[in-house]
């Protein structure tokens, strides 16, 4: 058995995330090569060959690869997938995008977002926000998975790996790209980051959310929002954590003026430890939480601040 | 222009559901079952088109069991002109979805196909996707401002470092997030109307398609729970607790 891992990367630098999606193959096809799709994508490549495990790194180098269009990539794919029993990207937005697209093509099913390898053809998976877990077994010639970064532990430094470059599938003509619009931010990524700061409607305006870019840059952690906060302006659409935004598992977790609703509760409950304030002592959030503050989070995030130092 | 808006019949997003002790699955015998959030986006956006005079009609597809013609009324109370239910009582996964809508996007040929992102239920993230593989048409996902010119379609998508907007050329298929628009509320005079709307229901086998499931759900688990933790009285015993005992600051 052998695994192609679809690489996600700006072109210059490979995503961390590639390596937990090398882990989750290993576990189930053992050998594992990657492919990077990309213009002028040499130095990601390289990054790749650099993971421990990886046998070879195919590299697809093409000016209409530059910014990711599933109509191009997934083409791409497919084209490499002689060989391969299973097919694995990160269930990020990159991944979601691009991988069912190939999976049709080769008429085979997709698992999503598995959060657990449990034999070659047989993965874990969240259901229903989280409130069910499923195991789902596949029984196609490809086994085509997305998976949940937080669940594999990253693969190590190793190799370096062959790199050989593939001949590029042309231009679909059917897309282009327009424009992007990525927050410049000092403060970690939020699905890499040990700590996490996410505040909730409760913040009352995107002003307040300053109050906990102050807790964040003192912790050193990446901002993050319930559906609430973002829906109502208060936060930008990509800090959102819950059942349809982010999964994260971070070290610590801060749930700020958030009640803690399922579809929350389904994007941070892997946390290690959480911490909720919140001034309704019946939050559900309360329920989850490792440390519960009950308290006005005007009063006791300024006072956290000062008393972290 | 032509389009095709497809809904899915979901446990409404209110119900925590329970797994059924023989671990089979979740126990929806008397839930409250709804039109899936994400669809519910996708068709106020397409009547937003219509309104907007850049759609004429508006067909709105789903696939599943008999019930589904009741999220299929409320798809024709939001707007839509007619319904197609593709009636079947095996368990729809998402690649067979995408072959019955792509069967009945060879027959009704329309311009734009606007879906959900994901299903609340299974959470899979695949159909609109693997509906543009199968039709070799471009795909905008996770779409969060729409707008359509001269043959293509501009759509702003909500990726995980920000937005990002891209353009594909009609007919394309779109899957809409949360911040495309907020549905309107069915008022009860739409709901009269659409009792009277046509609703045609077509077996899988008269579109060609086999929709046996391909993946085996094995078993269905609790997930394992979290325990509440304890109650801090104030910041001094958070902070003292967060470094002594769960050390994770400094």
């Amino acid at each position: 058995m052998k695994a192609l891992v679809l690489a996600e990367h700006d072109n210059a630098t490979l995503k961390a995330t590639t390596r937990n999606v090398v882990t989750a193959a290993g576990q189930a096809a053992g050998a594992v090569d990657i492919l990077v799709v990309g213009s002028a994508c040499a130095a990601a490549a390289a990054q790749a060959a650099g993971i421990a495990g990886v046998g070879r790194v195919l590299l697809a180098d093409a000016p209409q690869f530059a910014d990711g269009l599933a109509e191009n990539v997934a083409p791409q794919v497919f084209a490499a997938l002689d060989g391969y029993t299973h097919v694995f990207a990160p269930s990020s937005s990159y991944g979601k995008n691009v991988l069912p697209r190939v999976a049709a093509q080769r008429d085979c099913a997709q698992i999503s977002d598995a959060v657990a390898v449990l034999a070659p053809d047989t993965y874990a998976r969240h259901i229903y926000a989280g409130n069910a877990v499923a195991t789902v077994q596949c029984a196609d010639p490809v086994v085509f998975v997305t998976v949940r970064p937080t669940s594999f532990a990253p693969a190590a430094d190793g190799g370096p790996a062959q790199v050989e470059a593939v001949s590029a599938v042309a231009d679909s003509g059917t897309s282009r790209f327009v424009g992007r619009a990525v927050a410049k931010s000092d403060r970690p990524e939020l699905q890499g980051a040990k700590v996490v700061v996410s505040g909730g409607r409760a913040l009352g305006s995107a002003e307040n959310f300053k109050l906990l870019e102050k807790l964040a840059l003192r912790l050193n952690a990446a901002l993050g929002a319930s559906r609430a906060a973002v829906d109502a302006g208060y936060a930008p659409n990509d800090w959102q954590v819950g059942q349809t935004g982010k999964i994260v598992a971070p070290q610590l977790y801060f749930a700020i003026g958030i009640s803690g609703a399922i579809q929350h509760l389904a994007g941070m409950k892997d946390s290690k430890v959480i911490v909720a304030i919140n001034k309704d002592a019946d939050a559900p959030i309360f329920q989850v939480a490792d440390y519960g503050l009950v308290a006005d989070l005007f009063e006791a995030v300024p006072e956290l601040i000062a008393k972290l130092g | 222009m032509k389009v095709l808006v497809c809904v899915k019949r979901v446990v409404d997003y209110n119900v925590k559901v329970r797994v059924k002790p023989d671990q089979t699955g979740v126990d929806i015998a008397n839930v409250k079952m709804s039109m899936n959030p994400f669809d519910e986006i996708a068709i106020e956006e397409a009547v937003r088109l219509k309104e907007s005079a850049v759609v004429t009609e508006i067909v709105a597809v789903s696939c599943g069991v008999a019930q589904c013609q009741e999220t299929l009324r409320t798809a024709l109370a939001i707007g839509a002109d007619r319904a197609i239910l593709v009636e079947t009582d095996v368990e729809l996964q998402p690649l067979a979805v995408a072959k019955l809508l792509a069967a009945l996007v060879e027959r009704e040929q329309p311009q734009l196909i606007i879906l959900g992102k994901q299903a609340i239920d299974d959470d899979a993230n695949q159909t609109g996707q693997m509906l543009a593989a199968l039709r070799a048409l471009p795909q905008a996902t996770f779409a969060s401002r729409l707008k359509i010119a001269d043959g293509w379609a501009e759509v702003t998508r909500e990726v995980d470092g920000g937005l990002e907007t891209i353009a594909v050329r009609l007919p394309a298929v779109i899957t809409t997030d949360l911040r495309l628009n907020e549905p309107r509320y069915v008022t009860l005079p739409n709901i009269m109307k659409a009792k009277k709307k046509p609703l045609e229901v077509l077996a899988p086998a008269a579109l060609g398609v086999d929709v046996a499931p391909r993946l085996k759900t094995l078993k269905v688990n609790e997930p394992s729970q979290r325990k509440a933790g304890i109650r801090v009285a104030d910041v001094d015993t958070l902070v003292a607790r967060l470094r002594d005992e769960a050390k994770v600051i400094t």
